[in-house]
């Protein structure tokens, strides 16, 4: 409907009003717990705090898989780099959690700078294969306690938490409000980004790079770009991670975490934040509620993987189309009722 | 000196698995463009199956070693031909005309699923082969200990990829397989079935990484369920290295990276010897993306 009118114009408002709804019945949450009186509401908190700091780290993998189109498999290495950087400052420097964020997003996005500059221009399948290389040599490094910065196979203990405006952030409700609130803020800035003329060229190159770098877009920098963004993104994701669980060590970023990343991403439909967000709560949460099967869990992702690419290779939830708003062309152009035929 | 000519031979008997592997990879790309991602776990599917008969039911101590790997091996081979048989029914074959990232992905989704399935079905810990399998003989030759395990591996393998490579060069079935390589449609038109091809690259690939795991198994005597990832990546990479799509570069990659790691891990840092592959295969795709035997003018990577 690219002209619109009133009843989607309304239908449209409906939506806004129940999404509303919805998000402040989910930040109402902790309290409705605490005065269901509910046993398990610490846990059910936590759960949902994991959810989140996955949704954080698929929304920025969105960035690079869903806008740009470029498979990236090794996300978990950027994470990993941002845990690390924050645990050090804090360790070593006695820095303030939140004080690390900005330092965790820059080590991040430095480190995809650099690894990614050589390999950008690589072919799908074949960047694929090389970020799961970098995330397998980053998992090396950190075991081998590479510069002495990452405490080897036993990793780093004691990471202290995070103090907002003299608060302290320990408890399942207050993880669930520091990383859900930060979830919003990164809708709502990756929301505009995807609208920007940025964003606009990353989906272009996804659909056709050739045809991008015909209509001038600098494809490289605009796919290095994207890769930095969303590596320093999962930068931050890492320092909230590591203050979450205050210990970090090597088997906390592997291949499988990127995987676990990756499957939210396509699942939910990757391009689309809403979809995303689905993803995260599938992925995530899902297993939860089955959790006598565990060791099943994986084997699930795969034969999902297999099956959304044969029945519904867009995701669950895709973005729809973009549509624009333009003004009638003819009214501006032939003023005089002249069309041409 | 010894020393050094002791990291050849291991470095041969390690690279002579890769290259086995290897060639699954190879033989796939250079008929679909698609790298298997399973490959690695039809691989491990070996190593398990050979465990079943060589381990669980120690066939070695009835039927003699001789016997028991032969016969072990027909039955992994056969199993993993017909795993990679199904894979490619199920995860491939519907996805032949869609988009090729979506065939990426399933290829990557069958590999999680296949490694899960194995973990359910072993279990999680390392399983141990019947370790007095293969009599333990150390031969001297040329003043250099070679012990009868590693002399096998190698010898095996090097067996394996020879007639592989006389049945790609010098029968019609190989020349098919070859000309679907080049270009499928006009293979078609040349009355080759294209798609019998695939299926048959499919059993072949899968039933040499299935006898890989099998060596492996033999020749370090453990085996784990997540093994065919490390050994996947590696064995991509002496593809890569070989020239993807190329059968002897892929047997001459195998071997190569083999050796470089086994040197590296001597001489340089055992704790990084892993990550040495990785680092191999991202330079050569950034300096040389058509490996050292370029099969045909290389498409635009």
């Amino acid at each position: 409907m690219i002209w619109g009118n009133k009843s989607g114009v309304q239908s449209r408002s409906i939506v806004q009003v129940l999404s509303a709804l919805g998000v402040g019945l989910f930040l109402a949450l902790p309290a409705l717990l605490a005065a269901g009186g509910l046993r398990g509401a610490p846990y059910i908190l936590d759960l949902l705090s994991m959810v989140g700091l996955y949704a954080l780290l698929s929304l920025s993998l969105n960035v690079i898989l869903g806008l740009a189109g470029m498979f990236h498999m090794g996300h978990a290495a950027f994470f990993a780099v941002g845990a690390y950087a924050t645990a050090n400052l804090n360790l070593t420097y006695g820095w303030p959690i939140l004080a690390t964020l900005p330092v965790a997003a820059l080590m991040a996005g430095t480190l995809a700078f650099i690894v990614a500059l050589p390999v950008i221009h690589l072919r799908g399948d074949y960047l694929l294969i090389v970020t799961i290389g970098i995330v397998e040599i980053v998992k090396i490094a950190l075991t081998n306690d590479i510069f002495g910065l990452t405490g080897g196979p036993n990793g780093l203990i004691g990471i202290a938490r995070p103090v907002v405006f003299g608060h302290r952030i320990s408890q399942p409700r207050d993880f669930f409000y520091l990383i859900w609130i930060m979830v919003g803020i990164t809708m709502i800035l990756f929301h505009w980004l995807e609208n920007s003329r940025f964003g606009r060229a990353l989906k272009y190159i996804k659909e056709d790079t050739v045809a991008a770098e015909g209509m001038g877009v600098n494809t490289t920098a605009h796919k290095l770009m994207a890769f930095v963004i969303g590596a320093a993104w999962a930068g931050m994701a890492g320092t909230i991670f590591a203050s979450k669980m205050r210990t970090i060590s090597p088997d906390s970023f592997t291949f499988g975490e990127s995987v676990i990343m990756f499957t939210i991403v396509i699942l939910g439909g990757s391009g689309h934040q809403k979809g995303v967000l689905l993803g995260a709560f599938l992925v995530m949460g899902l297993p939860e509620l089955f959790r006598d099967f565990q060791d099943m869990r994986l084997l699930a992702y795969g034969a999902a993987l297999v099956a959304m690419m044969i029945f519904r290779p867009q995701g669950l939830w895709p973005p729809t189309p973009t549509q624009y708003r333009l003004p009638d062309p003819y009214a501006t152009k032939y003023p005089r009722g002249d069309k041409p035929c | 000196m010894a020393h050094f000519i002791e990291q050849i031979i291991y470095g041969l008997t390690v690279g002579s698995v890769y290259a086995l592997i290897a060639l699954g990879y190879t033989m796939v790309y250079g008929v679909m463009k698609l790298i298997n991602f399973a490959h690695g776990e039809l691989f491990t599917l070996g190593a398990f199956i050979g465990f079943v008969f060589l381990g669980t039911l120690s066939w070695g101590s009835y039927f003699g070693p001789a016997l028991a790997i032969g016969l072990t091996a027909i039955l992994v081979a056969g199993s993993t031909a017909l795993a990679g048989h199904f894979l490619e029914r199920v995860a491939y074959r519907p996805l032949r005309h869609s988009d090729r990232l979506a065939a990426v992905v399933s290829a990557l989704g069958a590999s999680i699923f296949l490694q899960n399935v194995i973990m359910v079905v072993w279990g999680a810990q390392y399983r141990a082969f019947n370790a007095s399998l293969l009599p333990t003989v150390v031969w001297r030759i040329f003043g250099q200990s070679v012990s009868l395990v590693r002399l096998f591996v190698f010898l095996t393998a090097v067996i394996i990829m020879l007639s592989l490579y006389l049945f790609i060069n010098r029968t019609r079935l190989g020349l098919a397989i070859r000309a679907a390589a080049i270009d499928q449609g006009a293979a078609r038109l040349m009355g080759v079935d294209v798609s019998r091809v695939i299926a048959l690259v499919f059993v072949i690939g899968p039933a040499l990484g299935g006898l890989a795991g099998l060596l492996v198994g033999i020749y370090y005597g453990q085996i784990n369920f997540n093994m065919g990832q490390m050994y996947g990546l590696k064995a991509f990479t002496a593809a890569v290295i070989g020239g993807i799509g190329n059968i002897p570069g892929a047997m001459l990659g195998g071997l190569l990276l083999g050796l470089l790691e086994t040197l590296a891990d001597a001489y340089v840092s055992g704790a990084w010897k892993d990550a040495l592959a990785f680092v191999a295969l991202i330079s050569i795709l950034i300096f040389r993306p058509t490996g050292i035997l370029p099969e045909r003018v290389a498409e635009k990577l």
